[in-house]
């Protein structure tokens, strides 16, 4: 479904990325840990098309399209999604227009009728309810004043609404209380499915005891510096980062 | 980064075209033989001519203003023609049905309801086609309310005594450069009279349309709401692409007697100029409500075009529980410059006033509010809420913003709130990553910024102006 193949991208002049590969095959769950600032939410952004982000070698192909070819909202369209570690406020705009707005693209995209109000209103209220979001938070601006749990469950809210092929989770799980990380594991393995795949950034192996993934990666300075099942991740939360950097050292 | 923001903005202006008629133009220029010109076209009676000529006599006295926040180069007043109107007008049509139908066209083309078959939501429509008012509907069936809806030029002949007691009542002839011009020189506009108790059965409207190039339009407004009447009125307008600046000076009086209440809607587009700030419509305007007891004066505009804008749509609260309201989005883009607010003058006991002014600033435009609220020594209790808040989309545009609050009364009370903030460069990401393509983000971010404001509109308007909005902000994004 995506399979990246020696990445390399900037943010105004800084190197970020430095040669990442990743195959990632419908069906599978993929965790990735990291240290703070080796690029993990870069990767998502550089995915989703972020203005700003320069591309300067690699590809990425997604379902057989290559993803730099694409707009932003393309990339959207053709089920790439990413769910942000820092999500933005849109003062004055409710979440039940944007979210309208944002399903009636997608669906617009596959030639499909945008759904009515009536329909629309529904079905969104029952994904408020699986996320354990009051409806309230439908009306109100998009994140506007939100908590920072909140701000993550509305993320989740948006995945489940758009069901998009490709889910990037970035550090979905971090401020959530224990409650909370159970509702965010349970909506991320209502979606798992067989022709959807996901990648879970994150750094806490706990998060990893609910959704259990088929792979962990470790992205250190810029690429995948090492890559294994669920049992790396254990290792990790024991031992730190320091081992796999004498190791690739 | 936000140039990204920039490169989505190109406004696309529908309204640009010009309609094909011949038109009687006067030779340009502006002396006292003009303005007795236009009166004589007018059939004015003697007392007309000669307010306009005091008011001439006085604007040869009085300096261009520049306190505005705008540059612009002046008018060269002499180059103009002051009175432009269609062959077809020249013998005054007694009905609708003897109006050239291309006229009618022009109307029609610009989704105004010029048919009183086509009866959109009650509305009654005066359409002002450069110096002339070529029709006005529903006037009999408004008639049978007692409710009068003409021209001002019909006005002056039908009702002059009505025109005597309350022209320049509220906007005296001197009041400032360009409201003293348009006294001396307007051609038409609109009157309106509700009598005593009555609820004007329809929604009343005038469409402004300049045609003619090199010419002004000085348009001419007055609208009295007599005791415990109730009157919802709205304008629009909008011009031809040119590359010359045409002047448009307007004039608006409100008189609204005791328990009565009007509402002012306003959607102005005139030609905002091309994406170099060539050309383009200067709209200077002066529009003031006086309010009696318990009476409430409530204005409500959106402005989207013309090169220059400056006005302050205002309300006098002479009357004790008087209410004034001023609610305003203003968007400039490209080039443009708009200056503009409301004044809140309260004189009487425990009036209030409410202002939300919402400005979109983008690309190379500048956008100012300026207010003033002044609680007189006799406004006890009087209350004042003031919020002001700017949108910056891209960071080459401007947003300033002019409060003045003068207090003499120690018990009146003045709340002012300002914000600015930005559509963001990951506020668009997040939308484009959610499959919303980039100029309906900007747009839905810019509605959501104007909501409150949209929502005093008249319904059918309110989606009009959100697709404005939306055309203004064409190429926004992406
Ligand atoms: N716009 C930018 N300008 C300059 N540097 C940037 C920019 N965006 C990211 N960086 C830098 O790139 C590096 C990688 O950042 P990134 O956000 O991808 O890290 P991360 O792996 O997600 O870290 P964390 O675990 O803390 O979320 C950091 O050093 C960061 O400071
Ligand atoms: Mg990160």
């Amino acid at each position: 479904m995506l399979k990246i193949d020696n990445l390399a991208a900037q943010v105004e002049d800084k190197v970020i990325l430095r040669g990442l590969n990743l195959d990632v095959k419908a069906g599978e769950v993929h965790a990735i840990m990291g240290p703070n600032g080796a690029g993990k939410s870069t990767l998502g952004h550089v995915l989703a098309g972020r203005a700003g982000y320069e591309v300067t070698g690699g590809s990425a192909d997604f379902d057989g399209q290559s993803l730099f070819d694409l707009e932003p909202e393309e990339r959207a369209q053709a089920g790439l999604f990413l769910a942000f570690q820092y999500p933005v406020e849109i003062p004055g705009v409710s979440n039940m227009e944007f979210l309208k707005a944002s399903v009636d693209a997608v669906r617009a995209s596959r030639g499909q009728e945008a759904l009515s109000s009536m329909d629309f209103i529904k079905l969104a209220r029952e994904k408020c309810q699986a996320v354990d979001l009051p409806q309230d938070f439908l009306k109100r601006g998009v994140n506007e004043g939100f908590s920072g749990g909140e701000k993550k469950r509305n993320e989740l809210l948006q995945m489940m609404l758009l069901e998009p092929k490709l889910c990037i989770l970035d550090e979905t799980d971090s401020g959530l209380d224990i409650d909370a990380l159970q509702v965010v594991a349970n909506g991320v393995n209502a979606l798992r499915s067989p022709d959807r795949a996901m990648i879970v950034v994150t750094h806490y192996q706990r998060l990893l005891d609910y959704i259990v993934p088929d792979y962990v990666h470790v992205l250190a300075k810029g690429k995948i510096v090492k890559s294994g099942g669920r049992e790396l991740a254990l290792e990790l939360e024991k031992q730190g980062y320091g081992w796999i950097d004498e190791e690739v050292a | 980064m936000s140039e990204n923001i920039d490169q989505y903005l190109k406004s696309e202006y529908a309204a640009g075209w010009t309609t094909d008629v011949e038109s009687l133009t006067i030779p340009p220029g502006l002396n006292e033989d003009v303005i007795r010109l236009i009166s004589a076209k007018k059939q004015e009676p003697e007392w007309m001519l000669e307010w306009r000529l005091q008011a001439f006599r006085a604007w040869l006295e009085m300096e261009e203003p520049n306190w505005a926040h705008v540059k612009y180069a002046k008018p060269d007043f002499q180059s103009l023609s002051y009175y432009s109107s269609p062959k077809s007008m020249e013998e005054r049509p007694k009905s609708l049905d003897e109006v050239d139908p291309e006229l009618l066209r022009t109307y029609e083309k610009l989704g105004i309801p010029v048919h009183e078959q086509e009866v959109l939501a009650g509305v009654a429509v005066d359409m002002v086609f450069d110096s002339v008012s070529v029709g006005t509907t529903f006037r009999e069936k408004l008639k049978d309310a007692g409710v009068i809806f003409c021209s001002i030029s019909e006005a002056i002949q039908e009702y002059p005594e009505l025109v005597k007691k309350y022209l320049g009542s509220v906007v005296p002839q001197k009041d400032n450069f360009y409201a003293a011009l348009n006294s001396a020189v307007f051609s038409d506009g609109s009157f309106v009279y509700i009598p005593k108790g009555v609820r004007c059965p329809m929604e009343l409207s005038t469409y402004f349309r300049i045609n003619e190039a090199k010419t002004g339009q000085f348009e001419r407004t007055l609208l009295i709401a007599d005791e415990g009447s109730h009157v919802s009125y709205l304008e629009g307008c909008t011009a031809p692409m040119r590359d010359e600046n045409q002047l448009h000076a307007a004039v608006v009086e409100l008189v609204a007697l005791d328990d009565a209440e009007i509402k002012y809607s306003t959607v102005q587009n005139w030609y905002p100029g091309n994406e170099e700030g060539e050309g383009g419509i200067f709209n200077f305007v002066t529009k003031r409500g006086m309010a009696h007891n318990r009476s409430k004066i409530s204005w409500t505009q959106v402005e989207t075009g013309s090169a220059v804008t400056w006005k302050y749509p205002s309300c006098i609260l002479k009357g004790d529980d008087s209410i004034g309201e001023f609610y305003s989005v203003a968007l400039t883009s490209n080039y443009q410059q708009a200056d503009t607010g409301t004044k809140m003058i309260h004189l009487g006991k425990n009036t209030r006033s409410t202002i939300i002014a919402k400005g979109i600033s983008a690309k190379r435009s500048e956008n100012a509010y300026r207010g003033l609220v002044r609680m007189n020594p006799g406004a006890e209790g009087a209350r004042n809420y003031t919020q002001c808040d700017s949108l910056l989309i891209g960071d080459q545009c401007g947003a300033h913003t002019f409060p003045y609050i003068e207090s003499k009364n120690p018990t009146a009370v003045i709340e002012h709130e300002a914000t600015t903030s930005k559509v963001s460069d990951d506020q668009l990401f997040l939308c484009q990553q959610r499959g919303i393509d980039p100029e309906k983000a900007v747009s839905m971010i810019v509605n959501g910024f104007c909501k409150e404001v949209f929502k005093e509109l008249p319904m059918e308007f309110a989606v009009e102006a959100g697709k404005l909005l939306e055309v203004s902000l064409e190429g926004a994004v992406g």
